[in-house]
Order: structure tokens, then sequence, then C-alpha cells
């Protein structure tokens, strides 16, 4: 039980790290090219990319559309993004995962001990 | 438009449609194997656990650090991630942290996204927990060699990744133009950013180490060594 509760606990200080970083943190970010974007403008294949079929959507670029505060629209979005790879990562280990504690109890239960009275 | 935060997966259009095929059969086949083997690695302590190293590698993608000549990087978190909740997980994570990237946030092209799961979520994941397992096979089983073997990992997975680049560029690059060049230039700045990737694994796995070693994947042996076991009552039966 207090092993359960202080897991909780570590994976909510790991949280709060994650919306600190993406909500106030990437705005400090170096906005200067990337090495991929740079390598790729330095030899002259940048002008090959394409916008993305998602270009419109209303996180593009990690702001949210109609919040004109950069600071803000930037942080809300990488809030956004976190509880969305929380939920959805979080969900398919959820699903993936061993459940041997309860496949036991079946089979134990399936078993059952066997009758020893009848009257 | 004031884009503070300018992370850059491949964007759709820099490789041709056989080799975006390609890779998305080849970053599809990867996740339903992995599907199946991540089961092992999960449980009900770690998957949670895993779920939040996901949120927290599209928190730290976001931190682009500067690498010099007007240049940033930022961490890719695939040797991080494997060496926390295990290889397979590692794929799963890296992917899910791709495809809300590239379906919200437009980064990462949509028929760019086999591609960007293969060199984050294959090479990456690949490269970092292969060299960590092989380094820590021969380091001194400890702390230090554990961070060494992590760091060494994690530093190498970003050049090869690019360099994995490199290759697919070879094989379906739109633009004509010589691969000497693009692999000596993708391979230099990537060398430098994976410094950054090798110093954040660090201090990551560090923290984690130093408040819950029973939860770290990748220090099994650790625990069985007798070197961080202070719990007994969590470490998992052989």
């Amino acid at each position: 039980m207090t092993s359960r509760r202080r897991t909780t606990g570590f994976l909510l200080v790991g949280l709060l790290v994650a919306l600190v970083v993406a909500g106030i943190g990437s705005y400090y970010a170096s906005s200067s090219p990337d090495g991929l974007e740079w390598s790729a403008e330095k030899e002259g294949f940048l002008d090959t990319a394409e916008d993305s079929a998602t270009a419109d959507s209303p996180l593009a670029d990690y702001s949210v559309s109609g919040v004109d505060d950069g600071r803000l629209s930037g942080g809300l979005a990488g809030v956004i993004g976190v509880a969305v790879t929380l939920v959805l990562a979080g969900g398919i280990t959820l699903l993936v995962r061993r459940r041997h504690d309860t496949a036991d109890e079946h089979a134990d239960a399936d078993a059952g001990p066997p009758p020893t009275s009848r009257s | 438009m004031c884009n503070k935060v300018d992370v850059v997966h491949v964007p759709d259009g820099f490789l041709d449609a056989p080799t975006s095929v390609a890779t998305g059969v080849l970053a599809a086949g990867t996740v339903a194997l992995a599907l199946r083997k991540a089961r092992e690695e999960l449980d009900e302590r770690t998957a949670p656990l895993a779920g939040l190293t996901a949120a927290f590698v599209f928190a730290v993608q976001m931190m682009n650090f500067p690498v010099g000549a007007g240049t940033s990087g930022h961490l890719i978190g695939g040797a991080l991630t494997a060496v926390l909740v295990g290889p397979w997980t590692a794929v799963l994570c890296m992917t899910v942290v791709l495809l809300v990237q590239a379906v919200l946030f437009a980064d990462g092209g949509l028929t760019a996204l086999g591609t960007n799961v293969t060199l984050m979520a294959l090479v990456a994941v690949g490269v970092g927990y292969g060299l960590f397992r092989l380094l820590v096979a021969v380091l001194p089983r400890t702390r230090t060699g554990f961070l060494i073997g992590a760091g060494v990992g994690a530093f190498a997975s970003v050049p090869l990744a690019a360099l994995a680049f490199v290759a697919l560029f070879a094989a379906g690059g739109v633009a004509d133009i010589s691969l000497g060049a693009v692999a000596a230039t993708m391979g230099g700045i990537h060398v430098l950013i994976g410094l950054g990737e090798a110093a954040i694994t660090v201090v990551v796995l560090g923290a984690v180490l130093a408040a819950r070693p029973d939860l770290v994947h990748g220090a099994a042996h650790l625990r069985s060594a007798d070197a961080l076991l202070r719990r007994p009552e969590v470490v998992a039966p052989r």
C-alpha cells in the first residue's frame, strides 16, 4: 500500500516536471533551426519540404490558434500535447501489460476446491 | 507569426513515395512486433511509468537547445526511454510521441511518419539500447557504469539516426545533391546534438535511479548485484 502510494507520488512529480517543461520552459527554447532543418538548408534541399496535411491544425507549430499571446499559446499547446501523449501512451501500455495476478486468481477460482460434503 | 518552438522532424516531400511507403511498412511491422514484445516489459507498476515517459519525452523535445553556429537540437529520447521502460515499450512510446506531433502539431509530415518512426523509434532506440546493453555488460556493475552506458548509447543514437536519414535520402531523396556533403553536414551537426542528448539522458536517469531504482528497466543488473538493493520486497521474482 505504501509502496503504491510512493509510486503514485513519484509519477505525479514526473508529470509535474513534464507540464512545467512543456507549459513554461518551452517558451525559452532556442528558436534557431534544428540540425535537420539547418543541414537541409545548407545542402540545398530544404525547399523540397512540403506543408503537412495537418498544417491547418488548430495546434500547428505548437501554438493554439486564436490565442495571440505567444507565451500562453505555446504553453497551452505544450500542456495539451503532454496530456494527449500521456493518455494515448498510458492507455496503450495499460492494455498491453501483463496481468498475472488476476490471471492466477481466475485460474485458482476455476480449479476450485473439490466438493467435500454432500447433504 | 512568432514560432518560439520549432521542433523539426522529417517533413513531407524530402523522400519520394516508394521510400516513404517502405519506411511506413517497416515502421508498422516494428510497432506490431513491439505490441507483442512489450507485454513482457510491462506490469501494473511499469505501465503508468511508460505513459509518463512518453509525455516527458514529448515535453523535452520542445526544449530546443543551442548547439552553436545558429543551430539548435532537441532530445530524441529513444535511449532514455528504452533504458527506463524497456526497448519494446520504448518503440511504442516514441511512436505515440511522433504520432501526436505529426497529427496535432504538424511537426513531421504525415507521409513521413513511417520515416520518423523508423529513425527515432527504431534506429535511435535500437542503437541507444543496444550500445547500452553492450557497455553495461563490460563496465563495472555500478551506478557510474550504468550511467556511462546510457550516456554513450544516447550520444551515438543521434548521429546514427541522422546517418540513417542520409541512407534513406540516398535511396529516395527528391533533391539531386551530393550525398557525401549531406552525410558530413548531417553527421557533424548531430554529433554535437548527441552531446546534449547524452547530458539530458544521464541527468534524468541519474535522478530516477536515485529516487526509484526499482522502476528502471535497464538497472535490473544493479539490483541483482546488490548495489542498489534497498527495497527487497519490490525486486521482481526471477
